[in-house]
């Protein structure tokens, strides 16, 4: 057991430099047609792999009730974000229909299963 | 220009903060039952910015790991944070000091990076600079909160706050999806992937950070090659 904030200090610094090595060393364009393709999907490949199956299973719903009826917050919430995102709403209307969803389908599951709404 | 780009990244920094609270008060109220202090879940907040990596850190803390565990660990965890800062790197404006990105690093999360990346054409340092301003007090905020309060804030509340940054990376990369084709076999085969990592037996095994290390890095190269990008030339910025 070591004092908690020599912990701290390897944590933070590993961390920061992962971070910032490579937007510190890599200052040049990138001119290999790959390498920039790859860069390019990057972004879209990261973010995906994150949000899915991530936004099903976040809500608590999944603890409380298990199996499928546990993920249909997440789902319809995901659902919503899909179809407003397509309808190219901004950022923070998006993220806040998702939680009004879940919020919403977890208090009707609430009510049914549990006969109380929280 | 950078007083507006600073402001634009504020407005988006809202929802992250949102999203950050519900996390990161999850992480102050574990960090006070694992009897670590208030003020030190809170210097953990402010100083790693990270949410895998700071829950994994603080199971190293409470079992007495050797530092080496911790920086293994951190280092495998937040790896995916590098790929984000190569990204980064090419996506910056030309002329951004080393000054300003050694400021940067100190905060490329997963949605700052998701913010960030979205912008069109060049990315100006001081978007991000904005919604880091109003995101990192967020995750602070909402450690200090979790850490005082052991566990006021309504278990229901959070739940609904927990999908916030997913709805946030949707209506990211949805608009480039519907318009590019590649874009959309991308977002497609990264859920399915990822679905793959949090299902299949033997796959499940791997760490959900090393996991989307993986997607990323199968799916980008295999775009790449089936699909190369040609940029048409940056458009005069939206000024």
């Amino acid at each position: 057991m070591h004092n908690i904030y020599i912990y701290i200090l390897v944590m933070a610094g590993v961390t920061y430099l992962i971070r910032m090595l490579p937007l510190v060393l890599l200052k040049k364009e990138i001119k290999n047609q790959f390498v920039k393709s790859f860069l390019y999907y990057v972004p879209y490949a990261c973010l995906a792999a994150m949000t899915f199956p991530a936004i099903i299973t976040a809500p608590s719903a999944v603890a409380t009730y298990g199996g499928v009826i546990g993920l249909l917050p997440g789902l319809v919430g995901f659902i919503l974000a899909l179809l407003l995102a397509y309808k190219k709403k901004s950022l923070i209307v998006v993220a806040l229909a998702a939680c009004a969803a879940v919020f919403l389908v977890e208090r009707i599951l609430s009510f049914l299963i549990l006969g109380t709404l929280i | 220009m950078n007083k507006k780009e600073f402001k634009e990244g504020m407005r988006d920094g809202i929802p992250i903060a949102l999203g950050y609270l519900a996390v990161s008060f999850t992480f102050g109220m574990m960090a006070v039952k694992d009897h670590i202090g208030i003020l030190q879940a809170v210097i953990i907040s402010m100083t790693n910015v990270t949410s895998a990596g700071q829950f994994a850190g603080l199971d190293i803390i409470v079992a007495g790991g050797s530092l080496i565990e911790m920086a293994l660990t951190q280092l495998i965890i937040n790896l995916r944070y590098s790929l984000m800062s190569i990204s980064l790197s090419q996506k910056l404006q030309k002329g951004t000091g080393t000054g300003k990105r050694l400021l940067l690093a100190y905060s490329v999360t997963d949605e700052i990076f998701g913010v960030s990346a979205a912008r069109k054409g060049k990315l100006n340092i001081f978007y991000s600079y904005g919604a880091i301003a109003v995101a990192v007090p967020g995750w602070v905020l909402g450690t200090a909160l979790g850490a005082i309060s052991g566990s006021i804030m309504p278990a229901f509340l959070m739940s609904a706050f927990s999908v916030a940054i997913y709805g946030m990376f949707l209506a990211i990369i949805i608009p480039p999806a519907k318009e590019d084709k590649a874009v959309l076999g991308v977002v497609l085969a990264a859920m399915a992937l990822a679905s793959a990592f949090a299902y299949v037996p033997g796959m499940k095994k791997i760490s959900s950070g090393f996991a989307i290390i993986i997607v990323t890095l199968l799916v980008s190269a295999i775009a790449a090659i089936l699909h190369p990008h040609v940029e048409e030339e940056e458009v005069s910025d939206h000024a």
